[in-house]
């Protein structure tokens, strides 16, 4: 396709090597990741990788104008250096919802620009390109809408609640027919170039209306399946531009998207279909077995005075841990426990927090060594013989309705074992329900001492006490 | 590269092979990805998924050349754009997801 002289041939083939040279290092990168040792040096191969890329693409015969480009380059590192550096691990949900709109909107425009140019020059677009085209378009913009929305819930410009309205999946799923049919029609009519820009504007509204009903602790699922559409985006710029890099790294993007999306609807027992389409947040139609009995409160002193005499604590944290920011103080707990011997480790359910992996990183944040941050299935079965176990803003993980009671709606979802604990204490902000507004068992357990209030001052009241005694 | 199959078979035909050979690079690379991150473990799971954003962010390649190529006005400020935002993915992707990798520290073996 391109004019090649032999001088320019040699370049192209040099571009290619640093594509060749990019893919390989995206995988090791990727491989490093499998452990927590090589992934720090896995991920610089990658950026190598990414570098080598640019270079190699800046080296391109076509590119005849460098201004836009160094202008371009300037911006987006401007913007991209703080949203690395500043911004807080806690936000990190938000961060990467916003990240996945960024990288959908670049695979959207050059979308955009290829067929625009294609029709400007009259140039006619083949099929097999076309259906690339409107993949890349349709996944891009549908995640751009779609991960702003998640982006504004996260970080609660909008409601976090789900929104929903009557025959919404009537309205969801006849939009998204209309789409396909216009994407089949395109396919057929490459130049239709007003069904092309519609198709556009319609898969902006789906991305809107797919992240409405959604609420806040159905995010992970929603956030992995938005970094899954983003990859398949970029992955069909790959073969709208005929370019392999785009379409391995996209593949890789989406792939992990993908199973993350399937270990976090797994975790909460519920299909995918079900997650988007349920809104599950909403309103339980059941809220299962009535639980009666009542919480029994704990001064601040005596559980101070427990953990004090415990061998071994096990702490369970969960969203709360993120929006109290308790993590340094957790440690803190930690430290006081360990200071007289006691051994204290940590319970981590796969949908605890807003994200994949989001407690995991808060408690690395704090110095936690990872070797102490297990698992569910590493875990479950050392509750048995511990003798605190402290739960920090987490509620329905921990519910055992989820084993025992068929009516309830988090009924299957496997979750943590705290209540076979010798006791357990609950950190909360209040006597409420869960995200899945269902009551939960635990709290009212004979075993179980409820700690009211915010996490952070409960931790560090707790730690004071611990001091002294 | 493409030149001597060209010779051969008819554009259309040269069209749809390419675009296969882009399906099993695709399928080939999904398959990798996909036994390689299966082993990723949940406690880097964030990293995860900072690391694949910032390496999809590789659209600034096409966005690149959108910028550069000087073809029309429309598709250099889109690509200029495009370029913007990948970029911040690519920089912001990068450093944070170091960030986050360095805190991961281990015990040192001990108990």
């Amino acid at each position: 396709m391109i004019e090649a002289t032999e001088v320019s041939l040699g370049r192209e083939a040099l571009t290619l090597v640093t594509y060749l040279a990019a893919s390989v290092l995206f995988i090791l990168g990727l491989k490093g990741l499998t452990k927590a040792e090589t992934a720090r040096k896995g991920m610089q191969h990658a950026a190598i990788g990414m570098l080598l890329a640019i270079v190699g693409t800046l080296m391109k015969q076509e590119i005849i104008s460098y201004s836009w480009i160094a202008i371009g380059l300037v911006i987006g590192t401007v913007i991209g250096w703080p949203l690395g550096t500043r911004v807080p691990m806690t936000a990190m949900p938000q961060r990467i919802a916003i990240s996945h709109m960024f990288g959908a909107l670049a695979a959207t425009l050059v979308g955009v620009a290829e067929y625009y140019t294609h029709m400007r020059d009259g140039i006619e677009i083949s099929r097999p390109i076309m259906a690339a085209l409107g993949f890349e378009v349709l996944f891009g913009s549908l995640t751009v809408t779609g991960s702003f929305m998640a982006f504004g819930k996260l970080q609660e410009i909008l409601p976090g609640r789900p929104i929903t309205y009557k025959g919404q999946n009537t309205v969801n799923i006849g939009v998204f027919i209309l789409t396909l049919l216009m994407f089949g029609y395109l396919i057929v009519n490459p130049g239709a170039q007003v069904v092309f820009y519609a198709m556009i504007a319609i898969a902006f509204i789906i991305g809107v209306s797919l992240v409405l009903p959604i609420g806040g602790g159905d995010m992970p699922v929603v956030i992995s399946l938005l970094n899954s559409y983003a990859g398949l985006a970029a992955s069909a710029t790959g073969f709208a531009i005929d370019n392999s890099l785009l379409i391995i790294a996209g593949a890789l993007d989406g792939a992990s998207g993908f199973i993350l999306s399937i270990i976090m609807s797994k975790a909460m027992n519920r299909s995918f279909g079900n997650v988007i389409f349920g809104a599950f947040g909403a309103a339980p139609e059941s809220a299962g077995e009535l639980v009666t009995g009542e919480m029994k409160e704990i001064s601040v002193e005596d559980a101070a005075l427990q953990l004090a005499y415990a061998q071994k604590v096990i702490v369970v944290p969960g969203y709360g841990l993120a929006v109290a920011q308790a993590q340094q103080i957790v440690r803190e707990l930690a430290d006081q426990v360990e200071r007289r011997g006691g051994e204290v480790k940590y319970a981590i359910h796969p949908v605890a927090g807003r994200m994949p992996g989001h407690m995991n990183v808060l408690l690395a944040e704090a110095n936690i060594p990872y070797e102490k941050l297990l698992d569910m299935e590493e875990i479950n079965h050392e509750f048995s013989s511990t003798d605190v176990a402290v739960v920090i803003g987490a509620n329905d993980v921990v519910n055992p309705a989820a084993r025992s009671d068929k009516a309830s709606p988090i009924y299957g979802m496997p979750i943590l074992d705290v209540d076979k604990a010798r006791s357990v204490f609950v950190l909360k902000r209040g006597k409420g329900k869960g995200f899945a507004g269902i009551e939960n068992a635990l709290f009212f357990d004979d075993k179980t001492r409820m700690l009211y209030g915010d996490a952070k001052s409960t931790l560090s009241r707790l730690v004071n006490e611990m001091k002294t005694v | 590269m493409v030149e001597p199959v060209a010779e051969m078979l008819s554009p259309e035909r040269l069209a749809l092979a390419n675009q296969f050979l882009k399906l099993f690079v695709f399928v080939l690379a999904g398959f990798v990805g996909f036994l390689v991150i299966t082993r990723v473990p949940p406690l880097l799971h964030t990293p995860l998924m900072s690391a694949t954003n910032a390496i999809s962010a590789i659209s600034i390649v096409g966005a690149l050349v959108a910028a550069g190529r000087g073809h029309n006005p429309v598709s250099t400020i889109l690509g200029f754009i495009a370029v913007i935002c990948a970029t911040i993915n690519v920089v912001g992707g990068f450093i944070i997801t170091d960030r986050m990798l360095r805190m991961f520290k281990g015990d040192g073996g001990k108990k």
